[in-house]
C-alpha cells in the first residue's frame, strides 16, 4: 500500500512542478528580467552574468522547469509519507478532504509562514556576503515551522476526544499561529533591498512567487487526491458535501 | 479491489490506517532522497558547496531558486 501511495505522490509531485513552472514562466519570469535589468543598469553591482556559463535562456525554461520537477517530486514524495501517517487517524473524512486539507495545511506551514518572514527576493535584491545566514535562518524558520504544525496537529487530535473536532482544530491552529508569530518577532529581520529598487517590482515579484507555490501545493493536493481515492476508498460513497 | 462489495450503508465509513510500521521504512528512504533533493535545488552551490561545480549548479538553477522563494545569493 505504502508503494502504491509514494507512487502517486511522484506522478502528482511532477504534475504540480509543472503545473508551478508553467505559471512561473509566464507570471515571475517578466519580473526577473525586469529585475535583472534593474541589476545591470547599476553600476558595481555584484557579479551576475560577467562570465555566463548557463544562458538566460536556459536559465528561464529548462532550468527552471527543472528545479520545480525537482522540488515537485521531492515535496511529493514527502507529502505521501504525510498522508499516510495522518490518513484515518484524524476523523473519517473521505481520501479527497485529507489530500486537500493536508496540501493547505503543507502550504501554510512550508511555504506560506516561511514566506512572510522571509519572503524570496529577485535578482539584485540580498547581498552575496549574507547569502549562508539566510539560507540558515531560512532554513531554521522552516524547520521550527513544520515541528510546530506535527505538535499542533498532535495536541488537537487528543483534545478532539474532549471538545470535539471544531474546536479542537481551533486551539492547535490557534497554537501554531501563537508560536510561529512568537517565532516570527524573535527572529532577525534580513532586509537587503536597494533603496532604489522598485517596490512594485518587488511586490510583484513576491506576489508570483507565492502564487507559484500556491499552484504547487494546490495542484499536489489535488491530484495526489484523485489518484489515490480509488485505492483508499472502501466505498463509492465518499461525497460528502464539503467534499464537492 | 477486493473491498468493492462492503454495503454502502454507513455514508462516510472510517478510512483504514496504514501501520505505522509499515510506514517508517519508506518515509526514512524518502526523507533522505527528498532532503538530497531539495539540498540541490535550493542550496548547493550558493550558500553551501559540496561539488566544485563553480556556480554551474547556480546558474542553472538560479531562476527557479529565485521564484521558488529560496535564499538564492
Amino acid at each position: 500500500m505504502m508503494r502504491t501511495l509514494l507512487v502517486r505522490g511522484l506522478i502528482a509531485g511532477v504534475i504540480a512542478g509543472l503545473a508551478a513552472a508553467v505559471f512561473a514562466f509566464f507570471v515571475g519570469e517578466p519580473h526577473v528580467a525586469a529585475a535583472i535589468a534593474f541589476e545591470e543598469a547599476q553600476a558595481g553591482g555584484h557579479s551576475h552574468g560577467e562570465e555566463v556559463m548557463v544562458s538566460r535562456g536556459v536559465q528561464r525554461t529548462i532550468g527552471l522547469l527543472t528545479a520545480h520537477i525537482g522540488v515537485g517530486l521531492a515535496l511529493g514524495g514527502l507529502f505521501s509519507i504525510v498522508f499516510a501517517v495522518v490518513y484515518g487517524r484524524l476523523g473519517a473524512q473521505g481520501v479527497r478532504t485529507y489530500s486537500a486539507l493536508l496540501a493547505g495545511a503543507a502550504f501554510v506551514a512550508v511555504s506560506l509562514v516561511p514566506f512572510l518572514k522571509y519572503p524570496g527576493n529577485p535578482p539584485a535584491v540580498g547581498e552575496t556576503g549574507t547569502v549562508g545566514s539566510r539560507t540558515e535562518l531560512y532554513f531554521v524558520l522552516l524547520l521550527l515551522s513544520v515541528i510546530t504544525a506535527g505538535l499542533a496537529v498532535a495536541a488537537a487530535r487528543s483534545f478532539a476526544d474532549r471538545f470535539g473536532g471544531w474546536t479542537a482544530s481551533g486551539i492547535g491552529i490557534a497554537g501554531y499561529a501563537a508560536v510561529m508569530t512568537a517565532c516570527g518577532l524573535l527572529l532577525p529581520t534580513v532586509n537587503e533591498v536597494p533603496d532604489d529598487f522598485p517596490a512594485t517590482l518587488l511586490w510583484d515579484f513576491r506576489l508570483a512567487s507565492l502564487g507559484g507555490l500556491a499552484v504547487l501545493w494546490l495542484v499536489l493536493g489535488a491530484v495526489f487526491g484523485t489518484l489515490v481515492h480509488r485505492e483508499l476508498a472502501p466505498t463509492p460513497s465518499e461525497a460528502t458535501p464539503v467534499a464537492a | 479491489m477486493s473491498q468493492a462489495a462492503v454495503p454502502a450503508s454507513t455514508s462516510i465509513p472510517t478510512p483504514v490506517r496504514i501501520p505505522l510500521r509499515e510506514i517508517v521504512p519508506w518515509a526514512v528512504l524518502i526523507g533522505a532522497l527528498a532532503m538530497i533533493t531539495l539540498f540541490f535545488v535550493s542550496a548547493e552551490d550558493s550558500a553551501v558547496a559540496l561539488l566544485s561545480a563553480n556556480g554551474y549548479v547556480h546558474e542553472f538553477l538560479h531562476d527557479g531558486r529565485h521564484l521558488l522563494a529560496f535564499p538564492c545569493h
